[in-house]
């Protein structure tokens, strides 16, 4: 008489797997069981008995196995918050991991078994951490959803390559000048949504992107069209070329020439670039405009109300936000040596925001680490081409299902009492701030 | 005494919609007034009227000799009229200490360590919970918070839109006796917009009576709080 105060839940169960596989029989059969096969000139209808059977029994018994494990009635769930005490211990190897990893980026050319290929790696990873700090500015500090981010990247690839086609101009010329082009750009996209929020604001920066590759696109003589730009010239090793002669970075030093200097000299470059850039958002963040992009971000009328000008909060955040896309661009056109609208696609956009939002929107480190899961587990699964988006989108499920405000999502506050405080992620809803 | 605020003929509209119908008010220096009325009378939208958003369409709005009327918000606040909005607006996702620093950007952070100080003694809940997300709190704790961040900016004029919304009655008086406490010891002038008749117009020196976007009825507070229509409307719901 032991099991009559707890009721087997078999039966139940069994009932219940029975009407699923039911379901799944009306679907199956016409779906597997039917295959249209040539008959003659006619077309004809053959029956596949076992394939119908055996899709209805995985279905049956896979409904079984759920219905007396996971879904078994009055199962007690299990609450999958972190523990504050994890959550600390989290951000504080985060404290020692960013050093650590910093430190490693720079060793890594040197480091043994680390060939030519790595190093490529290296750069499209930075790259990509560069773009997601800089697009942090406007997604992770001051809220405004961003589709066409891409379009500022676009922007400085081309103010760079244009420039140096046409005048002549050095990389370490058009550098500021991409920035500050793709910064005007952003100013000129701030200017007409300003008025926007949230999925409006969205959809008008989704449909700017896809105007500036448009336009990129279609007006042939500047940009030459779906053609491109080639034969984009390298940046010299200030003012020392990477070439073989007397002249070249391998004979002023007095190395033997290799090929590999200059991946290397790239390399570091955007490794610099990258950490201006998170010194940069990192000191944005304590300076009073930083604090009004977050305020921003939580309550437009409250912002209002205490006197914060939100036409220039937001178009500052645009403005800077762009201005780093247009950096990344500029680099990523002399890496390059060929650009295109080809490079410039939505699915650019939606990669980088993937990177902020799965690394914690407003955490420098988490962005850096999703950059570097993102891209580098794309290369990696490079050989199963067919199934990387597949992977891709499994792996954006499963981080939002376990860590849903992103990889890292405590917050520390710009202005502390005495001493710094973590606040973590979990005590707060989604959207709810 | 001189009139700090004063509305004159104001009307405001959303979309086609009347929401206020010609609005005469005046707030003088050192006043504590307050605004009662149904739901939907248009109490919160003159405060935001006053503030700029909604503008006002016709009438004028003079605050300090200076008509303010077609002044942008963000403006508004720096002339120091502080504003708390309705349902409190703190930035939920930062901390307590965060949210203070937002409302002392107005005075380019002048006084700030000493006005901190100050809000900490007159709230000490607030120092208890600094480094806490602003989500957090409780609602009695938010509206302090709302309350200190307004008075970060050392405004002249404070305008608070119901703040004993949604709080307990004890904190509710608590919230009251510190408003009260302000303006006696530091002459701060208060607009108080309330539902909550009885404690506001108690605790104010003048009162305005708002229905359907009109001022029906004005004068002291205990004054309105002893006529008839007003205790029937407002003090004896329902009974």
């Amino acid at each position: 008489m032991t099991t009559a105060a707890a009721p087997s839940p078999f039966p139940e169960a069994l009932k219940n797997a029975f009407v699923t596989a039911l379901i799944a029989l009306g679907l199956a059969a016409p779906m597997m069981g039917l295959v249209t096969v040539q008959v003659g000139g006619d077309l004809g209808l053959e029956p596949h008995c076992p394939r119908v059977a055996i899709a209805v029994a995985l279905v049956f018994v896979g409904r079984l196995i759920l219905n007396l494990t996971i879904w078994r009635p009055g199962r007690v769930k299990k609450v999958t918050a972190i523990s504050p005490k994890t959550e600390r211990l989290l951000s504080k190897t985060a404290r020692y991991l960013a050093p650590a990893a910093v430190a490693f980026a720079i060793i890594l050319p040197f480091l043994p078994g680390v060939g030519r290929g790595q190093i490529d790696l290296g750069i499209l990873v930075l790259t990509y951490v560069m773009l997601g700090w800089g697009l942090n500015i406007v997604v992770g500090l001051a809220g405004l959803l961003d589709l066409g981010y891409v379009a500022f990247y676009a922007v400085g690839a081309y103010s760079y390559a244009l420039l140096a086609q046409n005048f002549g101009f050095s990389f370490w010329l058009c550098l500021p000048l991409a920035g500050i082009l793709a910064a005007l750009w952003g100013v000129m996209l701030g200017f007409p949504v300003l008025r926007l929020r949230g999925d409006y604001l969205a959809i008008v920066t989704l449909a700017f992107g896809e105007i500036i590759r448009l336009v990129l696109l279609n007006w042939q003589w500047f940009t030459g069209g779906p053609n491109g730009i080639g034969g984009i010239p390298k940046p010299s090793f200030f003012g020392i070329d990477f070439k073989t002669g007397p002249d070249g970075f391998a004979a002023t030093f007095g190395l033997t020439f290799s090929p590999l200097h200059r991946i290397i000299f790239m390399y570091y470059l955007i490794l610099a670039l990258a950490l201006i850039t998170n010194y940069f958002v990192i000191r944005l963040r304590r300076l009073p405009i930083g604090r009004a992009w977050e305020a921003l971000r939580e309550d437009e009328i409250a912002c209002r109300s205490l006197g914060v000008n939100t036409v220039n909060t937001k178009l500052t955040a645009f403005a800077l936000g762009a201005m780093f896309a247009g950096f990344a661009g500029s680099f990523f056109a002399t890496r390059q040596g060929f650009i295109s609208p080809e490079s410039f696609v939505f699915m650019e956009s939606a990669l980088i925001l993937a990177i902020v939002v799965l690394g914690g929107m407003g955490s420098q480190f988490g962005v850096a680490v999703a950059a570097l899961l993102m891209i580098g587990g794309f290369e990696w699964f490079r050989e199963f081409q067919d199934y990387r988006l597949i992977i891709f989108g499994l792996v954006m499920v499963l981080i939002m299902v376990w860590r849903p405000r992103g990889l890292v999502s405590s917050r520390s506050p710009s202005v502390f009492l005495k001493e710094k405080k973590a606040i973590s992620g979990s005590l707060v809803q989604e959207g709810h701030g | 005494m001189t009139a700090l605020l004063s509305l004159e003929g104001v009307t405001a509209y959303y979309g086609s919609i009347a929401a206020l119908k010609g609005v005469d008010v005046e707030v003088s220096e050192g006043e504590i007034v307050t605004l009662i009325g149904a739901n939907g009378a248009g109490k919160s939208t003159l405060m935001m009227t006053i503030f700029g958003s909604p503008q006002a369409r016709d009438g004028r709005i003079v605050y300090d000799g200076r008509d303010i009327t077609r002044t942008p918000m963000h403006e508004i606040a720096r002339l120091k009229i502080a504003q708390s909005p309705e349902g409190r607006r703190i930035f939920p996702r930062m901390s307590v200490l965060e949210n203070l620093k937002m409302g002392a950007a107005v005075t380019q952070f002048a006084h700030y360590d000493e006005d901190l100080e100050r809000m900490f003694a007159i709230f000490p809940r607030l120092k208890e919970r600094a480094a806490q997300r602003g989500g957090t709190l409780s609602g009695g704790e938010q509206q302090m918070l709302a309350i200190a961040r307004a008075l970060m900016s050392r405004p002249r004029l404070l305008m608070l839109d119901e703040p004993s919304l949604g709080l307990a009655p004890l904190v509710a008086k608590q919230i009251f006796s510190v408003v009260k406490e302000l303006n006696e010891k530091d002459g701060l002038t208060v607009f108080l917009v309330e539902q909550n008749a009885y404690h506001a117009l108690k605790l104010a020196h003048r009162g305005y009576v708002m229905v359907n976007g009109k001022i029906t009825m004005s004068g002291g507070g205990r004054e309105l709080l002893e006529k008839p229509e007003v205790r029937a409307a407002y003090l004896e719901g329902g009974r």
